[in-house]
């Protein structure tokens, strides 16, 4: 019941899916910039309600897709969907011409996902906090210190989490992104709480990630300071309006 | 895994933690019941076993309402569904946390609570080794009542009748294997392998179980 409609600020968003096939190509190497993320017919129950029918979209890698659509839309229903939180009434999210490095991995283990929590224990410091998931999740990337001083945070590892402050506690969410290594990043609102600089300079941290060749599936109601993101618009059919 | 094994430690042994809430609630029990029979000590002695585990079973029970709860809340569980860590793997962790704080402290400390009750030598030695076998069994079954109640508001009531009745063969045998101990024809043996035996088959059926009702829970 949901329509979409895919609008590009710069081109080529929306490239056919041809490879109905199902499941990634394993076959020769090819540049990492092939590598895309599928959705091919993706529909999602939640309860006895269709939120999402018939999805079709690719997100190439190094490439940014903001989903946009009002409160209801499915837009977290989307995301979590993507990452492997819910399950699927229909359809398959593949990675289509992977890279060999991620040609084992399963979708899951390519994401990071940043929802509405932060995934923080108030109990523990923000070092305890982001040292533990760079151990849980492995694929260590960048050090906690570094990670926090790309947040802009740098100093208060031994700071519990609970004394900070809302936009603080985000930015850690956010620094949880970069102690371990994934190529894809899955946001549900992620500047929500952020003031005007924080928010820059995710927005520069985001950039980094896709110039490496990393992808960004991002929902937000708000700009977040990517110029060449494609857009994807989700509406509930109920409240269907020319876009 | 040890690194979540790790956390749910420090999480449990910071102020908030549940390992200090069950062990004194352990003690209420223990030191309620001497003035409940009143001063009878052989009765007390007689039921001594049954005590200790009774309060262990509820000891145990107390924080398992938050053994995932926590996790639901602040995100971390879906962070936990996503890693490349298998999640029975993960649950087995957790509940071997939940013992590591709840069930081991309190088998430790049965040497002290025993002579609270008056108790016989062996019989604090047989409770000791029956705690130590069938507490991680609580853990385990518990995880899973755990799992099944996590996205419920008021789940800690619905966990206790789903979990009691489970543990309730435990219960039977581990006192029955005390009893067995100071009572001469009775042999000790069988009831505490079948306490250990059910610990064994629920460390390994519960985070499997609990596994399925967390993704099952997923919303």
């Amino acid at each position: 019941m949901a329509l979409i409609t895919i609008s590009s600020t710069d081109g080529d968003a929306v490239s056919d899916l041809n490879a109905a096939t199902g499941f990634p190509c394993v076959g020769p190497a090819v540049k990492p910039l092939d590598m895309r993320l599928q959705i091919e017919n993706l529909s999602v129950k939640r309860g006895e309600e269709l939120v999402l029918s018939a999805l079709n979209f690719d997100v190439q890698m190094g490439r940014a897709l903001i989903v946009r659509g009002h409160n209801g839309a499915g837009k977290s229903t989307l995301l979590r969907a993507i990452a492997g939180l819910l399950p699927l009434e229909t359809g398959n999210i593949v990675v289509a011409e992977s890279d060999p490095e991620f040609a084992a991995a399963s979708i899951p283990d390519l994401c990071h996902y940043l929802g509405g929590d932060n995934a923080m224990k108030p109990a523990m410091s923000v070092g305890e906090n982001l040292r533990f998931w760079q151990e849980f999740s492995g694929q260590p990337h960048l050090e906690v210190d570094e990670a926090l001083e790309m947040v802009g945070l740098y100093g208060l590892q031994s700071v519990p989490f609970a004394h900070l402050s809302t936009g603080q506690r985000r930015r850690i969410g956010i620094a949880r992104l970069l102690v371990s290594y994934r190529p894809i990043w899955i946001l549900d609102e992620p500047t929500s709480g952020l003031d005007a600089v924080s928010e820059e300079q995710f927005a520069a941290l985001m950039k980094v990630h896709l110039e490496d060749g990393g992808l960004i599936i991002a929902a937000t109601h708000v700009p977040l300071g990517l110029e060449s993101a494609d857009v994807l618009q989700l509406s509930a059919a109920s409240e269907e309006r020319d876009h | 895994m040890i690194a979540l094994l790790a956390r749910d430690l420090r999480l449990a042994l910071r102020s908030g933690g549940g390992a200090a809430t069950a062990l004194l609630f352990y003690l209420a029990v223990v030191v309620a019941m001497p003035f409940a029979v009143g001063p009878n000590s052989e009765l007390l002695a007689t039921i001594g076993g049954a005590t200790l585990w009774i309060g262990a079973l509820l000891a145990g029970l107390l924080g398992l309402e938050r053994l995932f709860q926590t996790d639901h809340e602040d995100g971390s569980l879906d962070q936990m569904m996503l890693s490349p860590v298998p999640l029975p793997v993960q649950v087995f962790a957790k509940s071997l946390a939940h013992w590591l704080v709840t069930g081991l402290p309190l088998t430790v400390m049965v040497p002290i609570f025993g002579l609270f009750l008056g108790m016989q030598e062996t019989a604090i030695a047989a409770s000791m080794a029956t705690l130590l076998v069938g507490t991680p069994a609580i853990s385990f079954i518990g995880a899973v009542g755990a799992a099944v109640t996590v996205s419920l508001p008021r789940g800690g009531l619905l966990l206790s009748v789903l979990v009691l009745p489970l543990c309730i063969p435990v219960l039977i045998f581990g006192v029955g294997a005390i009893r067995a101990a100071v009572t001469e024809p009775d042999p000790f043996l069988p009831p505490f392998l079948l306490v250990a035996a059910i610990s064994l088959f629920f460390s390994v059926l519960g985070p499997f179980a609990s596994a399925f009702a967390l993704r099952q829970g997923l919303d």
